[in-house]
């Protein structure tokens, strides 16, 4: 047993008040969790204290929250671990760090507790710093750690039609497909809809009308979906959006957020690299600007910064001859970021111009070109969720003749 | 910590010959003062960013092979000077290294180059200029030759995406402490660590072209907040968010609605100072937001 004091941002709309932190002292083992904790003080200490939970596994996805500023389940993370990134954190900045005053109602600093603990004049207990616990972000508060999930979470999973849309005649029994046909989408079926990575997601925080990770993942799920008809429909909605596919800001914050390893950001990318292979072309030019980065590296072997942004805005030689208006808009926005560094000598006048950016040796661009040709013609998805690590396969397995391609390492028969 | 020297093969990226020039002449100085040899990786490729992973994700695997192949033909481990090379390498080596099939099937496209990456051959590393200083440089060495202590500057640290997330990829079981790095070189060359909201989060770049608003408000925010947290300036190992929290600034500014005009320091620069370099020589003159306020700090701090 061990004395933790954990540091609770609450809020009760019936008072008329603001947030408010409150610090609860508990004690219980340092392997039991953090909703451990928080059940401990309601139990002792307010029974008013609010919290949403129930299997206490991480299966049923209702106790989301943030611990320290990282989003995640209450029940998943050890009290103990969430006290070393506590005292860590504190330890990081605590000798010398200059704090200013953040009033409350400003998001706690993702991992960073020690703004909070040293605005408090925490009372640090055996344990140490005070473990901040906070309600998930992107999400209006309805009371302590309950938020409402409506208006960011279920809204836009209902946003990305998330149910089959076969045609034809349905069959008279279930619709059979080949096993290997879904273990493509096992991944994005993990999810337990907990919305710790919506809790987390940057993109959302400066654009709340980003569809959001949450339901681009369960999006993915049913664009491979070998039983859905409607893909290349579904891609063209999710790049057509300009807050869809071509709004993530690639932070990979969904991506530690989420207890079940699904990895939203991963499914994003996977749903761009579709809607591309379709060759959907988007408003927020995510598409073009993919295929000129990777023209750009196989022509030069380096990145051209001047001829991407041109390239993106003006593709190719049509492009230019009859430039879109987002394209021209977005040139003209981006002319006084070109001349600054110019004025500045930053940047010499012959580097801004596109395409004279520094250039790799004539055989190293046969090199390049070489792999290029490899790699376009087999184009490879080596996923590690599926597929696993060496050596993570039993040895009678092998024995067996099991491949691992076939047994989904991370995949969890809770869904 | 080791009284070894230092020699690695450097892989400088694209945007620190491209954009941010003076981070390539801040880093080559900065490396002579510490006394770590650079051999640079001067046939190597574009890391892709994610971008070419998003298109194709075998080919984004091979072309970083290739340069980690070429890597190791020096005999040496490697060093970037970018938070994204190092998220993107690390990608790739993760799947790369995950399965020896595949490995080979990747070899094949660079057997025709003499070229093939092995895992762990020699205990190859690939490290962010920040993670050497820190693991193989060592702290206490660094303050050793610190001749300029940063006596009185507050320095918000800004890490990038790419070198914190995600943990599990980039070895933070093995170094737990990497996102906390930043604060410690900076206690280390004497400065004083400013705590903001931002310094883990997303400068917006991968964003820029395609949603400017949400890329833009993102820079300016944490610019704002770490202002607002008393700032005398932001350090940061990465040229991609340097490109948008300095290059950006004044655009930033337009769209977060208020004065901004924070300098923002390259990683090396911030070390090369406090060695005793000139902030002309580190080539502090070519940022967009003014470096004037910073050097003005330095030169009261080494009065005082």
């Amino acid at each position: 047993m061990a004395d933790y004091t954990i540091k609770v941002r609450r809020f009760q709309p019936e008072s008329g008040e603001g947030p408010y932190w409150e610090e609860f002292n508990v004690d219980l083992d340092p392997s039991l969790s953090v909703l451990d904790g928080l059940l401990q003080a309601k139990d002792r200490d307010d029974g008013s204290l609010a919290v949403r939970c129930s299997c206490r596994a991480a299966i049923c996805g209702s106790c989301g929250m943030k611990i320290n500023g990282q989003s995640g389940l209450g029940c998943k993370t050890q009290i103990g671990e969430a006290q070393e990134q506590a005292n860590k954190m504190k330890a990081a900045t605590g000798a010398t760090a200059a704090t200013a005053d953040s009033p409350i109602g400003v998001q706690a600093p993702e991992q960073s507790a020690g703004v909070n603990a040293a605005e408090s004049g925490a009372t640090a207990t055996a344990g140490g710093e005070p473990i901040v616990i906070e309600p998930m972000g992107n999400m209006p508060v309805i009371k302590d750690l309950i938020t409402d999930m409506e208006s960011t979470h279920w809204t836009k999973i209902r946003r990305v039609t998330p149910w089959l849309l076969p045609h034809g005649e349905p069959p008279e029994r279930e619709y059979i497909v080949e096993p290997e046909s879904m273990i493509d989408i096992t991944q994005s079926m993990a999810c337990i809809q907990c919305g710790a990575c919506v809790s987390s997601c940057l993109s959302m925080e400066a654009d709340p009308d980003f569809i959001g990770p949450a339901a681009l993942a369960k999006a993915y799920r049913f664009v491979g979906d070998p039983r859905d008809a409607e893909t290349h429909e579904r891609l063209h909605d999710l790049a057509d959006d300009p807050h869809g596919i071509y709004d993530c800001t690639h932070c990979f914050s969904c991506i530690d957020a989420c207890p079940k390893g699904v990895a939203p950001m991963d499914q994003i990318m996977r749903l761009r690299r579709k809607a591309g292979e379709e060759g959907i072309e988007d408003p927020n030019a995510g598409h073009a600007h993919e295929v000129a980065f990777v023209k750009i590296i196989e022509k030069k072997g380096t990145l051209d910064e001047a001829m991407l942004v041109q390239e993106s805005y003006a593709p190719g030689i049509k492009g230019k001859l009859k430039p879109s208006k987002r394209g021209l808009r977005e040139t003209i926005k981006s002319l006084p970021t070109i001349l600054r560094p110019l004025r500045n000598r930053k940047v010499k006048l012959r580097q801004a111009i596109p395409g004279t950016h520094h250039k790799l040796p004539g055989d190293a661009m046969d090199d390049v070109k070489a792999i290029y040709a490899h790699a376009e013609e087999h184009n490879e998805e080596f996923n590690l969720y599926i597929k696993g690590e060496e050596g993570e396969l039993a040895e009678e397995d092998v024995e067996k003749g099991i491949e691992r391609s076939t047994a989904p390492a991370g995949q969890e028969a809770d869904k | 910590m080791s009284d070894e020297k230092i020699k690695v093969a450097y892989w400088p990226g694209c945007v620190s010959r491209g954009f941010t020039p003076e981070l390539h002449g801040s880093m080559a100085l900065t490396a002579g003062k510490l006394g770590i040899e650079l051999v640079e990786l001067d046939r190597a490729n574009c890391c892709g960013a994610g971008v070419i992973a998003e298109h194709n994700q075998e080919l984004a695997d091979t072309l970083n092979a290739r340069t980690f192949a070429l890597a190791q033909q020096t005999g040496l481990s490697m060093m970037n000077i970018c938070s994204t090379c190092q998220g993107a390498q690390s990608e790739c080596q993760q799947r790369l290294d995950a399965d020896s099939a595949y490995r080979a099937h990747v070899n094949e496209a660079l057997s025709g180059q003499g070229l093939s990456y092995e895992k762990d051959k020699q205990g190859f590393t690939n490290k962010n200029f920040l993670w050497l200083l820190v693991e193989d440089y060592g702290l206490d060495k660094l303050r050793e030759r610190v001749v300029r202590p940063l006596t009185g500057l507050r320095v918000g640290p800004f890490y990038g995406c790419y070198i914190v997330r995600p943990k599990e990829r980039l070895g933070y079981n093995h170094y737990p402490d990497r996102d906390i790095y930043l604060e410690k070189v900076i206690e280390a060359l004497g400065g004083q660590v400013v705590e903001y909201d931002g310094a883990r989060k997303c400068c917006g770049f991968p964003l820029v072209t395609m949603n400017r608003d949400t890329s833009l408000r993102q820079a300016g925010t944490h610019v704002g907040d770490a202002i607002d947290a008393g700032a005398d300036c932001l350090v940061t190992p990465c040229p991609l968010c340097h490109l948008n929290l300095d290059m950006q600034q004044p655009e930033a500014a337009k769209i977060v609605n208020r004065d901004l005009g924070l300098a923002v320091l390259h990683l090396p620069q911030l070390v090369g100072l406090a060695l005793g370099a000139e902030p002309k020589e580190m080539g502090m003159g070519k940022h967009v937001a003014s470096t004037r306020w910073v050097e003005e700090r330095l030169t009261a701090g080494a009065a005082a």
